[in-house]
């Protein structure tokens, strides 16, 4: 078996999400390269041929695949999956846009946010927000498949792989990048954060939000959301957690205000200690929460910043 | 134009769902069933394209069982023109609703095809992505904003990071993000006209579709519960539970 894992970049590096996903290729098993697409990756592709356990990286460094647009990212995927029997990516938005194309010119099924790996061709992945855990095989040649990072923990970086770059040049008359807006954050990810701290609609306005600032940065947290705060406009739309935001899974996640939404729990509810801050002491957070404190946040945030 | 919408009947998203105790699959009998949320987004927008002037014609196509002719009424209650309903009661996974799809492109020739970005039941977030890579159009997904330009399509794209925005030429496939826009509310009276708008019905077989899959489903589980813990009465109770029982301070 061979395997070809998809890396993901975040401004130009290596996600962090890439070594998780290199795990679950490990999980398979098999010859596992990495391949790094877009513009400018020479040391994305350097990083990754630091991640245990890899054969080599691949490496289309080309204007085409700047931005990551799906449409050459597809074509180059399909000239390149010949001979593997996996292609992985995570199951980040990229993944997500990218892979799906791949599937559908090869002909095969795509399994969607692997949680967790049986054997080389059975998979375990949520269906229904995550309240069910679906196993299935796949009987297709090639399997395509998006991984769920939280299921999988990251490899290391001691190895040390052959680079080699692709020639391959995809053209693209169909879609152009315009611009970018992304929320600039001195933060850690959302996704790879060990602690999360996030806020309901119960946070009133985008202004109050800065109450969980001074908590965050005592405890190295990263800043979430329901999407209730999201829609009302007090935070963007990357800070969402939930069934159609990110995953997260981190030790400690703290939920303000929120009340704990099917959706919202989606999100969280693998996360190691769940610790929820609302005043009705009847929300369902309370259900899944380790510990809860029934209160007024206005009043409970600054206590807890000025006591951590 | 004609705009392109692709609706899937799901379990209604407030219904908690069950495991059937035997787990070869989840237990849907007697649950609520409604409009995928995101599709209701992509007739939405569709919609509102026609209203603008922009669109001409909205049709609306589903893949499922006979019932899943409730979603397409929905559809033309909201303001579709007309519904395509590709009947069968197999379980038809992704790839099979694209090809699908691919084809009532091809016989129907949209300028724009809208889908939603996942359907809530089985959360795959790719029909549209295949559907693009299908038809050999260009593709903006995750969408928050949809800007017709011409001959020319501006999407703006929850990414990870943020939001990006792409141009694409027309025909194009969209699909929708949550924030695209506020889905209506279908009025009484429209409720009423749209039982006599026009639906075709079809089957896979008409379009020369094998819809088999090659993903077999082994087992379905509950995942591992989660048991609510205590209340704590002070914010020194929590900091103290946290730092000497959790051990994650
Ligand atoms: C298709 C679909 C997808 C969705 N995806 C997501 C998703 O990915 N993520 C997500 O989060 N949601 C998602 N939702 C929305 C979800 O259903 C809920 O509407 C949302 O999570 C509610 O957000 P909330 O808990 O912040 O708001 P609310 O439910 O309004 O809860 C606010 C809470 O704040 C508390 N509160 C208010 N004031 C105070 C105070 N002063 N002190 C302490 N507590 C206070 C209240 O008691 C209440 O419990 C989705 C919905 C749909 C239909
Ligand atoms: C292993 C496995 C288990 C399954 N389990 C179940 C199950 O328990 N219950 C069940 O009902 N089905 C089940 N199915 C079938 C499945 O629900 C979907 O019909 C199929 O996977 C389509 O993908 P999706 O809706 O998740 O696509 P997504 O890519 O998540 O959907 C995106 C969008 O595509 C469009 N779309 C998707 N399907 C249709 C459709 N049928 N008609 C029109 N537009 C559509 C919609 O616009 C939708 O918003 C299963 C399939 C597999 C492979």
């Amino acid at each position: 078996m061979s395997i070809l894992v998809l890396a993901d970049l975040h401004e130009g590096q290596l996600a962090g999400a890439t070594a998780h996903v290199v795990a679950a290729a490990q999980a398979i098993g098999g010859d596992i390269d990495i391949l790094v697409a877009g513009e400018g990756v020479q040391a994305a592709a350097d990083a990754a041929a630091k991640l245990d356990g890899i054969n080599k990286v691949r490496v289309a460094d080309n204007a085409v695949y700047a931005h990551q647009l799906a449409e050459p990212m597809g074509a180059l995927l399909v000239e390149l999956a010949d001979g593997y029997s996996h292609v992985l990516a995570s199951a980040s938005t990229t993944g997500k846009n990218v892979l799906p194309r791949l599937a559908a010119l090869k002909d095969v099924s795509q399994l969607s946010d692997v949680l967790g790996v049986e054997s080389a061709d059975t998979f375990l992945r949520p269906i229904y927000a995550g309240n069910a855990i679906a196993t299935v095989k796949s009987d297709d040649a090639l399997k395509v498949i998006t991984i769920r990072t939280t299921g999988f923990d990251a490899v290391g970086t001691s190895g040390s792989a052959t680079i080699e770059a692709v020639d391959f040049v995809a053209d693209n008359s169909q879609s152009s990048f315009v611009k970018e807006e992304l929320a600039p954050s001195d933060r850690p990810e959302l996704g790879g954060a060990k602690v999360v701290i996030s806020g309901g609609r119960g946070m009133g306005n985008g202004e109050n939000f800065k109450l969980l600032n001074g908590i965050a940065d005592k405890l190295g947290a990263a800043i979430g959301a329901s999407r209730a705060a999201v829609d009302a406009g007090f935070v963007p739309n990357d800070m969402q957690v939930g069934q159609t935001g990110k995953i997260v899974a981190p030790d400690l996640y703290i939920a303000v205000g929120i009340s704990g939404a099917i959706q919202h729990l989606a999100g969280m509810k693998d996360s190691k200690v769940i610790v929820a801050i609302n005043k009705d002491d009847e929300a369902p957070i309370f259900q899944v929460a380790d510990y809860g404190l029934v209160g007024d946040l206005f009043e409970i945030l600054p206590e807890l910043e000025s006591k951590l | 134009m004609k705009v392109l919408v692709a609706v899937k009947r799901v379990i209604d998203y407030n219904v908690k769902i069950r495991v059937k105790a035997d787990h070869s699959d989840v237990d849907l009998t007697n649950v609520k069933m409604a409009m995928n949320p995101f599709c209701e987004i992509a007739v939405e927008e569709a919609v509102r394209l026609k209203e603008k002037g922009v669109a001409t014609e909205v049709v609306a196509v589903t893949v499922g069982p006979k019932a899943a002719q409730e979603q397409l009424r929905t559809a033309l209650a909201l303001g579709a023109d007309r519904a395509i309903h590709i009947e069968t009661d197999e379980r038809v996974e992704s790839l099979a609703v694209a090809k699908l799809l691919a084809k009532v492109v091809d016989e129907e020739q949209p300028g724009l095809v809208i889908l939603g970005k996942q359907a809530i039941d089985t959360d795959n977030n790719q029909t549209g992505q295949m559907l693009a890579a299908l038809t050999g159009l260009p593709q903006g997904t995750f969408a928050s904003e949809v800007a017709v330009d011409g001959d020319k399509v501006n999407v703006t794209r929850e990414i990870d990071g943020g939001l990006q925005t792409i141009a694409l030429t027309l025909p194009a496939i969209v699909t929708t993000d949550l924030r695209l826009n506020e889905p209506r509310y279908a009025k009484l009276p429209d409720i009423m006209k749209a039982k006599k708008k026009p639906l075709d019905v079809k089957t896979p077989a008409d379009y020369g579709v094998e819809v088999a899959s090659k993903v077999s489903l082994l087992k379905v589980e509950s995942p591992a519960e989660r048991k609510g813990g205590v209340k704590v009465a002070s914010v020194d109770e929590l900091i103290d539970k946290l730092k000497n029982e959790a051990k994650v301070l």
